[in-house]
């Protein structure tokens, strides 16, 4: 009795889908990312990368925009750090009660969901208006680190779950305080996952750009970071927002690709260093 | 030391609360003055009008349903069936290169996308089907599906390799051929992870401004599927610079705003309902 | 019934990659009658099992020399259908492995994978499959419930059911009740005695007192030779090679 003839209809069907998915996905990626690179590469000079723009000299430069984009992505890990670590700390250390721990995770799920033009909104009125931030890259970091504490919350808290429970144990058995644990041993052994979700965490940073468009500011020109008043006031485009004013605004669109590639590079090093960050264990 | 950290959890649930908050408390004025009926089903998006305003956002909302709705009936099954390729059908070597390859376009800018899909999808779209311009609901449904592929690939092919072998060995003792087995036992078996992919792809499809910025024509059109046309998010993002603070118009966005969260919390309750509840009976 | 051997080995030779691991097997394995694959750990008999069944194949990089044939025709011919083969020549697994579905969709799954859709041609299939392997009784008002939820004694025999639903000639059983408790493992031993008639059973045992209750025909494999092969209580009570009567008195294995 050899296969049906539908059976072997639908077994032709069901074998060939996988490879035509597979042929699409790989096909329109290899798109998106070979038209960026042949459009930007030509763009691409360490002159763009190294200057600031001038009008007056007729030239472009993206230096401003690189820095910005340090600056933000500094700034906000450095707010959401300190919050997620502690926040993961306590959920898997310190076994709170059942409806609170359900409560924060909740509030996380929700707010890694919520779109990025609310944060915009939000963040805008809050960090720029209420708190008198101004549109600034410090007001903008702000609402990142909103935006990326439940990826540093998950990452740590995955982190610390790999550690054995013996290591606690032989802390506390030898006298030590439930913190001083955690600080001395549990801690230190998680550091790689720690560091490999923040790296995850500046991947989102960089790739935002609706929440800084409203809170940041456009300028593509040169801030001051000399100074901390400097620091605090610098407003400005990161490389995502230049992206979209080179576009959609100036329609220069050599520029614009070059950006592009900029931050396609940006962002498979970012995943790749994430990779190896928190593989090596 | 505890309390401390406990304080750090709590602020997650302390932002979700502010920006919940704040939208309700930004976001009814406007919805009064214009009547919750006429908000949500007037058809007219006219917010500059100086003598008489209209604020009916139906365009916008069903723009964004149909939107997502798009982007998922497009992106899914391209994902779940290059899922099954990566996970079982790729010989070894090659989904050992694809795999990694595709989670890492995950990180891609949103822009980057915006920015393909405004120099080449647009321009292809307006020469194949002779249209005056070719930024339409199209072209902004295959951005968003390209864009929700990496995510909805990378979560399905966990779940699918997740599978214990011992369900696909049995399958294949019983006289099934692999096809029948990956598609009648292992995605079933993985349904659970399957489910959460499509939650994310949709969510994804629903937050994005940047990308559909610059492909979808931004006119508060009802939805058609090469019209020019308004997302919920894009109707926040076109606005926001330059509606005066205090006016009604910069209220109105921020019930567009308070209107999106509720969706979005809506959709995400529903689709947890659905999708996930329907494992073990 | 006529006695005949249904499944036939000459020289059959077993590779993983360089690796050897089954020699020069010859055995023939009778229809209608239970036999047992017994010996040390590593010896071969679950991989002389696989073969008759071609699960081996799912290992990357195995090489077949030498012959192996099913009612006449050689299994390892690339004209043969696996998946025919498969429905033919059935198999339990040592860890029961209902899939995370319905008794009835578990037990229904081979029929269907086969293309059987009638609702009344599967009940009736369901039914005289959970009948066959005893369980009937058990699961019969529930069989909508999630196969996972039973006992593992009752999971294994859900798998037995589900491996009849198709109607083989010849049933595998690779340690089938080694990781079941002292009670499911009598249970089955029964029900083995009973599939006897109709069907075929090749078992690989490590427990020698099993082989000795329930198998008709044994066969003693050791570093991938067969060894020795008949008549269960003639090998165990005058084995003919020193090294049969070494592993049954105990002495090593």
């Amino acid at each position: 009795m050899a296969k049906g003839r539908r059976r072997r209809a639908w077994n032709l069907l069901a074998a060939a889908l996988p490879r035509l998915g597979a042929l699409v996905t790989v096909g329109l990626l290899a798109f998106v990312a070979g038209y960026v690179l042949w459009r930007g590469l030509p763009g691409l000079s360490w002159a763009l990368l190294t200057q600031e723009e001038s009008v007056l000299h007729g030239q472009v430069g993206i230096a401003p925009c690189i820095l910005n984009t340090v600056y933000v992505i500094a700034v906000s890990l450095a707010a959401a750090l300190p919050l997620g670590v502690g926040a993961a700390v306590y959920l898997t250390e310190y076994a709170p009660r059942r409806r609170l721990a359900a409560a924060v995770e909740f509030a996380a799920e929700t707010l890694s969901g919520l779109p990025s033009i609310l944060y915009a909104m939000v963040g805008s009125i809050l960090f720029c208006t209420v708190l008198g931030l101004q549109k600034s890259l410090l007001a903008g970091s702000l609402t990142l680190a909103i935006m990326t504490l439940p990826t540093v919350i998950r990452a740590t808290q995955e982190s610390l779950k790999t550690v054995p429970r013996s290591y606690r144990e032989g802390a506390l058995g030898l006298g030590a305080g439930k913190w001083r644990t955690v600080r001395t041993v549990v801690l230190p052994s998680s550091v790689r996952g720690i560091a490999a979700g923040c790296i995850l965490a500046a991947g989102r940073v960089v790739g935002e750009s609706a929440v800084l468009l409203y809170t940041a500011g456009l300028s593509t020109a040169m801030q001051d970071f000399s100074s901390l008043s400097g620091l605090v006031k610098a407003s400005g485009s990161t490389l995502t927002v230049a992206l979209y004013v080179y576009a959609k605004e100036r329609s220069d669109f050599t520029t614009a690709f070059a950006v592009a590639t900029v931050l396609l590079f940006l962002t498979v090093l970012l995943n790749l260093t994430a990779g190896a960050v928190g593989r090596r264990r | 030391m505890g309390v401390l950290l406990a304080a750090c959890a709590l602020a997650a649930v302390v932002f979700l609360l502010l920006i919940a908050l704040y939208l309700i408390l930004a976001g009814l004025p406007a919805i009064r003055k214009a009547g919750l009926g006429e908000f949500l089903l007037g058809t007219v998006w006219d917010s500059t009008n100086a003598e008489a305003p209209r604020f009916g956002i139906l365009p916008m909302l069903l723009t964004s349903l149909w939107g997502a709705a798009g982007a998922v009936v497009l992106g899914v099954p391209v994902g779940f069936f290059t899922a099954v390729y990566l996970a079982k059908a790729a010989p070894r070597p090659l989904a050992r290169v694809l795999r990694p390859a595709v989670s890492l376009l995950a990180g891609i800018p949103s822009v980057v996308y915006g920015l393909v899909g405004m120099c080449a999808l647009v321009p292809a779209l307006r020469a194949a089907l002779d249209l005056p311009a070719g930024d339409s609901l199209l072209a902004a449904v295959i951005v968003l599906a390209v864009m929700i592929l990496p995510s909805v690939i990378d979560l399905t092919t966990t779940a699918l390799e997740a599978v214990p072998r011992e369900y696909e060995e049995g399958s294949l003792a019983l006289g099934a051929t692999e096809a029948e087995t990956w598609l009648r036992v292992s995605a079933p078996a993985a349904r659970s992870g399957i489910a959460a992919a499509v939650v994310l792809g949709v969510g994804r499809a629903l937050g994005e401004a940047m990308a559909i910025l610059m492909v979808a024509g931004n006119v508060p059109n009802m939805p058609g599927l090469l019209r020019s046309v308004r997302f919920l998010t894009t109707g926040i993002a076109i606005e926001m610079n330059y509606a005066s603070p205090g006016s009604l118009q910069r209220q109105a966005l921020f019930s567009i705003g308070l209107v999106l969260f509720v969706f979005i919390l809506l959709v995400n309750l529903l689709l947890n309902r659905t999708l996930k509840g329907r494992k073990g009976a | 019934m006529k006695e005949k051997d249904i499944i036939k080995a000459r020289d059959l030779d077993f590779f993983y990659g360089r690796a050897q691991a089954l020699r020069h097997v010859t055995a023939a394995i009778p229809a209608g009658r239970v036999t047992a694959l017994i010996g040390p750990s590593g010896c071969g008999k679950s991989t002389f099992l696989r073969t008759l069944n071609r699960m081996s194949d799912l290992v990357e990089g195995t090489r077949v020399e030498g012959s192996l044939t099913f009612h006449g025709e050689e299994v390892f011919s690339p004209n043969v259908d696996v998946t025919e083969l498969r429905r033919r020549v059935g198999m339990v697994f040592q860890k029961p492995n209902p899939f995370p579905m319905s008794i009835y969709d578990n037990v229904a799954y081979g029929p269907r994978t086969h293309g059987r859709w009638n609702r009344a041609a599967l009940d009736d299939i369901v039914e005289r499959s959970l009948r066959a392997a005893a369980i009937w009784d058990e699961v019969k008002d529930c069989l909508k419930k999630d196969a996972l939820g039973l006992s593992g004694g009752q999971q294994q025999r859900v798998c037995i059911a589900r491996a009849l639903a198709v109607k083989p000639e010849v049933l595998l059983m690779d340690e089938a009740t080694s990781a079941l408790d002292p009670i499911s493992t009598a249970r089955i031993e029964d029900l083995i005695l009973e599939l006897r008639e109709h069907y075929t059973i090749v078992m690989v045992t490590h427990n020698m007192q099993q082989a000795l209750r329930v198998s008709d025909k044994t066969a003693f494999f050791l570093l991938g030779e067969l060894v020795e092969i008949g008549d269960t209580e003639t090998l165990f009570s005058m084995p003919r090679d020193k090294r049969t009567e070494d592993y049954i008195t105990g002495r090593f294995g």
